[in-house]
């Protein structure tokens, strides 16, 4: 499994073809307190770039972007219940939907950990 | 001499700091009254009112008729008066104090809009009256047009939307029948980071795909990006000028005719007009339909929900659509235009958004306001809304940071971050502290695009003052923010409450009452 980021600071763990995409732990520091997460549909798909789901904190309603074309094959149903699981442990449970990936070139581009590290140091 | 002094002894007796005191009885602190829920005040014994006894019926709604009570609160009159008085002493209002919300022109509201609009002949009308009894007001509607098309230098105006987003979807309404109109259906609509919100709600409310245009680092449009974006499926280019950063877009000029060489439109948020009324007109900068927030602009009262008013200037190329209904002029007589006609205005309305002419207590009001200003104390409107945000802005940029202080003057309101604050300070603490010192807080947070941010719209009415009373506060705050004061943290400490959970409230919101005991009961 390898995990890809984006500069909109989303993760995404690719395993085969399904990708499981959340916000980075950098994300939710600035975001604040998580009241509320969105999630797509199964079988919503999108194009790269698009709207995928909608995290608001007390602060701010964010968009979370589709960080490659898929189809969701599934969305965390715990954050609509829990969505301070996305404060407590963004990179893990804090999940937002996985996809199945229609073009695995997209993630050429994207960032290893490392270099999100030296991006996100350098904001 | 003697002198009977029992009970009123003259030395004053030392007292202990104001937050030594012991707390009272009651819970009340003089002046400062608690209050409950007015279910927990009222009792079913209690009624505001003597009904006659009502007259036995039979019931036609069978098993159906409730048989419980439906637990409204018995009040007296004295008691429902005393609670809602007690409430509203608590709040903070424009007629309290200044009130720098950002992106909302909390101005003084002229007594005189009042007195006008409470005259028998306006505020008694009928909205179905026949035309020629009510002349006069239909009057006030056109010259109000007038006025409104004479200051923006645009070719008309739809007076129709109740409300500045409202006004957002009159406009691109007009767009897209005029695209429709001659066989055109482009499905995008370009909103850069710096307008307000609203804009790419009404986009997406209307059906388009909205698409973001970065801002430059002096926070303006960019104008490369846009022109790169710009092509056969964009519908419009909406621009909040000035934007949302306090700063006019210079190259205002330059995007309107890049929009319309594009085949495009370019729709204008005008909800910040008050900082260029007079000085500049947005038809001279190619814009095609711009909402006016008469409510803000032309100073009606609109704070804790008040009613708004958003008429739309249009251009030449987007008067044919504009919705009905339309007051003309023929001859002598003022006539409501209700149907398409003939002529060029109303060609090929894009149909009715209300069931009537308007807001007409706002027209009576921001008539009764441009009147009493004339075209130079319109002019003075902006001056000062302008001079008092730089004023703000130069008197706190050496505390708090001021991320687009190098761009120039501002407009109407001064933008903060709060780059700078000591490590786990933050806006909100800031905020809560100037509810200590007597203001309602700035807009914080908002734009997005600067962190922490601070928005402070002081408003022309604003006396110099007052704006040193409000910087002295400010300025007090930050630095304190900046030294790391702890106690600040705890913000508010006057407040009727202190600093609320804002996390719990919005994750677990409880929006009902229930009865303690029954809830009990049930458990």
């Amino acid at each position: 499994m390898s995990r890809y980021f984006t500069e909109e600071h989303e993760w995404i763990d690719v395993e085969d073809e399904i990708a499981t995409v959340g916000i980075t732990d950098y994300a939710q520091e600035q975001l604040g307190d998580i009241v509320f997460v969105e999630l797509p549909v199964e079988g919503a798909t999108f194009d790269k770039g698009d709207d995928a789901a909608v995290v608001e904190s007390v602060k701010a309603a964010s968009d979370v972007y589709a960080p490659i074309s898929g189809e969701v094959v599934e969305a965390n149903g715990a954050l609509e219940d829990e969505p301070a699981l996305v404060n407590s442990d963004a990179e893990e449970d804090g999940w937002f939907f996985k996809l199945r990936i229609t073009d695995a070139s997209e993630l050429e581009g994207l960032m290893n950990e490392a270099a999100y590290k030296k991006f996100v140091a350098s904001l | 001499m003697t002198m009977m002094r029992e009970g009123r002894p003259t030395t004053p007796v030392p007292v202990k700091e104001a937050h030594m005191a012991p707390a009272t009885a009651t819970g009340n602190r003089a002046l400062m009254l608690e209050e409950a829920l007015i279910f927990e005040i009222g009792s079913t014994g209690t009624t505001g009112v003597d009904f006659g006894e009502i007259p036995p019926v039979a019931s036609r709604i069978g098993n159906l008729a409730r048989t419980d009570s439906i637990g409204l609160p018995g009040l007296s009159e004295q008691e429902t008066v005393r609670h809602y008085t007690r409430l509203s002493r608590q709040n903070y209002a424009i007629d309290l104090g200044l009130f720098p919300l950002g992106s909302c022109t909390m101005k003084h509201n002229p007594r005189l809009n009042e007195k006008v609009a409470r005259m028998p002949g306006f505020a008694d009308l009928h909205p179905l009256a026949p035309q020629s009894t009510v002349q006069g007001a239909l009057a006030v509607i056109h010259e109000l047009a007038q006025w409104l098309v004479t200051l923006t230098g645009m070719h008309s105006v739809a007076m129709s939307p109740k409300a500045g987003a409202h006004g957002e979807l009159c406009g691109l309404l007009a767009i897209r029948a005029a695209l429709e109109a001659r066989g055109d259906a482009r499905s995008v609509v370009l909103v850069p980071e710096s307008a307000h919100g609203t804009n790419p709600a009404t986009a997406a409310f209307c059906g388009y795909k909205v698409e973001d245009i970065p801002a430059t680092p002096d926070g303006r449009v960019d104008l490369e990006a846009l022109k790169g974006r710009l092509g056969p499926d964009v519908a419009a280019v909406m621009i909040t000028n000035p934007n949302t950063c306090g700063l006019f877009e210079r190259e205002m000029k330059t995007i309107s005719d890049a929009v319309h060489a594009a085949g495009a439109f370019v729709y204008c948020d005008g909800a910040n007009f008050n900082a260029i009324v007079g000085r500049v007109r947005p038809g001279d900068l190619g814009v095609d339909a711009m909402h006016i927030n008469l409510h803000k602009t032309f100073s009606t009262p609109h704070g804790g929900g008040g009613p708004g008013s958003g008429p739309v200037v249009l251009s030449q190329a987007l008067t044919p659509f504009a919705p009905l209904p339309f007051v003309e002029r023929k001859g002598d007589q003022f006539v409501l235009v209700e149907e398409e006609t003939a002529e060029q205005h109303h060609r090929s309305t894009f149909g009715r958004m209300v069931a009537f002419h308007g807001q007409m207590g706002m027209f009576t009001r921001a008539l009764a306001y441009i009147l009493s200003h004339g075209a130079d104390g319109l002019r003075q409107v902006a001056s000062d809304a302008v001079l008092n945000a730089n004023y703000i802005l130069r008197s706190l940029d050496d505390v708090l940071d001021a991320p687009f202080g190098a761009s120039g003057p501002c407009m109407h309101e001064a933008l903060f971050s709060d780059k700078g604050l000591a490590e786990g300070f933050t806006t909100l603490d800031i905020a809560k502290g100037l509810i200590d010192e007597g203001f309602h807080p700035m807009t914080m947070y908002f734009p997005l695009v600067v962190h922490g941010a601070m928005l402070v719209e002081p408003t022309e009415t604003e006396s110099k003052a007052a704006l040193d009373q409000f910087i002295m506060a400010l300025r007090s705050l930050a630095e304190r923010a900046k030294a790391g004061d702890e106690a600040l943290k705890g913000a508010p400490y006057h407040a009727p409450r202190r600093r609320l959970d804002e996390t719990l409230a919005a994750r677990k919101p409880v929006l009902t009452w229930a009865d303690p005991a029954l809830a009990q009961a049930a458990e």
